[in-house]
């Protein structure tokens, strides 16, 4: 075989490619996302209907639905390798930082979409004020990078495990809560239709997050992944 | 000249002593047969010479001109073929081969995989999903990944298992070509299969 300079970028677009891939013909993750989002989503609608709820309320819902909706179908992108006992192969051949920073592009692609169908959704049925817009997409984007970031190496950790579903959640939930809180705290101000000034102590706190948790992640991935 | 050193290996699974204090050495143009009875451990040694488990005591190194390689170096001059090693059922064959060849950090040009493919028999049926191969198929499929490289160590676990006549031919032709500027470790339970080593290790005495 040909040895190029395929560097550590060619090879991680390469997982990337082929977990897309895989997913698009089997659907496996997407549907368990959405399907949670979407009936989390509904029931919440349904019982509180659209009475003007309190924006640090509706803040909250929003992260509870992403939360939820990010542990039912995160795990999927290392736990398919492990059902399929395809992770062998993959770990004879690839370099850990590639296949993680491929598996983590891929949770954001999943979790981009999912978010994509979920918060117009999310905003019809609560009637939730739309405040600062542009603000609201940056905290939206930082969220979803730092809920990627942490599930994607907890997902890893678990695989290997009998009981993964709930293992993911336990284990994510304690590295995820001052993210959530803190997500919950910056949207709620967003929501009241603040500007940067108020919320720049929030974004600097979910871009650090989500660098360090990147960092840390790729660190640790070699030691997870091998045994 | 590469070298496969083994010394002092041994591997427990909490208070179950699966092998002890292996000593071997590979050069080479060397090739070894793991043998022994069912639960002697003969995969859990290939796993462990390939570092997908930790030795409990002991150590393998891998040498070129007996300069120790680091774990990139390794990856990219082993290839392994065993039964608990799949290949992706959602993708072609083709897929498989491409995806492969670029995570190893080479790239494959269409007529090599076109000729990969014939080379395991398996022409023609590049396109089709691995999900719709036979467990045969699949096998050859998994040599055909091991040859994407000229590999400098070559570990077969059941090297034959699910393969026809024909299928065996493929094998015995395969560790012929590699003979030669390859280590070899075969893991078997075939007596026909240990032949086509020089060297044997048996476990579980």
């Amino acid at each position: 075989m040909p040895q190029n300079s395929a560097g550590l970028v060619s090879k991680a677009l390469a997982v990337y490619a082929k977990d897309l891939r895989l997913e698009l013909r089997t659907h496996y993750a997407i549907n368990a996302i959405l399907m949670f989002g979407i009936t989390t989503l509904a029931m919440v609608s349904f019982s509180l209907g659209q009475s003007g709820l309190q924006p640090q309320l509706l803040a909250a819902l929003f992260w509870i639905i992403m939360f939820f909706s990010a542990m039912s179908g995160l795990a999927h992108v290392f736990v398919r390798e492990e059902e399929a006992n395809t992770a062998l192969a993959l770990k004879i051949t690839a370099d850990p930082d590639s296949i993680y920073v491929g598996k983590l592009l891929f949770n954001l692609t999943l979790m981009a979409a999912m978010t994509t169908i979920i918060t117009p959704i999310f905003f019809i049925f609560t009637d939730a004020p739309t405040g600062n817009i542009a603000l609201f997409l940056l905290v939206l984007l930082l969220g979803v990078v730092g809920l990627c970031s942490a599930t994607t190496l907890v997902a890893a950790i678990i695989a290997k495990a009998s009981v993964k579903g709930a293992l993911f959640a336990v284990l994510s939930f304690p590295i995820l809560m001052t993210l959530l809180l803190t997500l919950v705290n910056a949207t709620d101000k967003v929501l009241q239709g603040r500007g940067i000034g108020q919320v720049s102590a929030e974004v600097q706190f979910l871009v650090a997050y989500a660098v360090i948790m990147i960092t840390v992640s790729v660190l640790l991935f070699k030691f997870v992944w091998k045994e | 000249m590469n070298k496969l050193v083994v010394s002092g290996l041994s591997k427990h699974f909490g208070s179950r002593k699966v092998f002890s204090a292996l000593d071997f050495e590979l050069s080479s143009g060397e090739s070894m047969a793991v043998t022994g009875p069912n639960g002697s451990g003969k995969s859990t040694l290939l796993m462990t010479l390939l570092a997908l488990y930790r030795p409990t005591r002991g150590s393998v190194a891998y040498l070129e001109d007996d300069r120790p390689l680091d774990d990139d170096d390794i990856r990219t001059r082993v290839s392994f073929v065993s039964p608990y090693l799949n290949l992706y059922d959602h993708l072609s064959a083709e897929e498989n081969l491409k995806f492969f060849a670029t995570v190893a950090g080479g790239n494959v040009p269409g007529k090599d995989i076109d000729r990969l493919l014939a080379r395991v028999g398996l022409e023609g049926r590049g396109c089709d999903l691995v999900a719709g191969y036979s467990s045969g198929m699949k096998q050859r499929l998994k040599y055909a990944v091991a040859l994407l490289k000229k590999p400098a160590y070559l570990f077969l676990d059941e090297p034959t298992s699910n393969l026809d006549e024909a299928g065996k031919r493929l094998v015995t032709g395969i560790i012929e070509e590699c003979r030669s500027e390859s280590v070899i470790v075969i893991a078997t339970n075939e007596q026909e299969e240990y032949t086509l080593a020089a060297k044997q290790c048996r476990l579980g005495q």
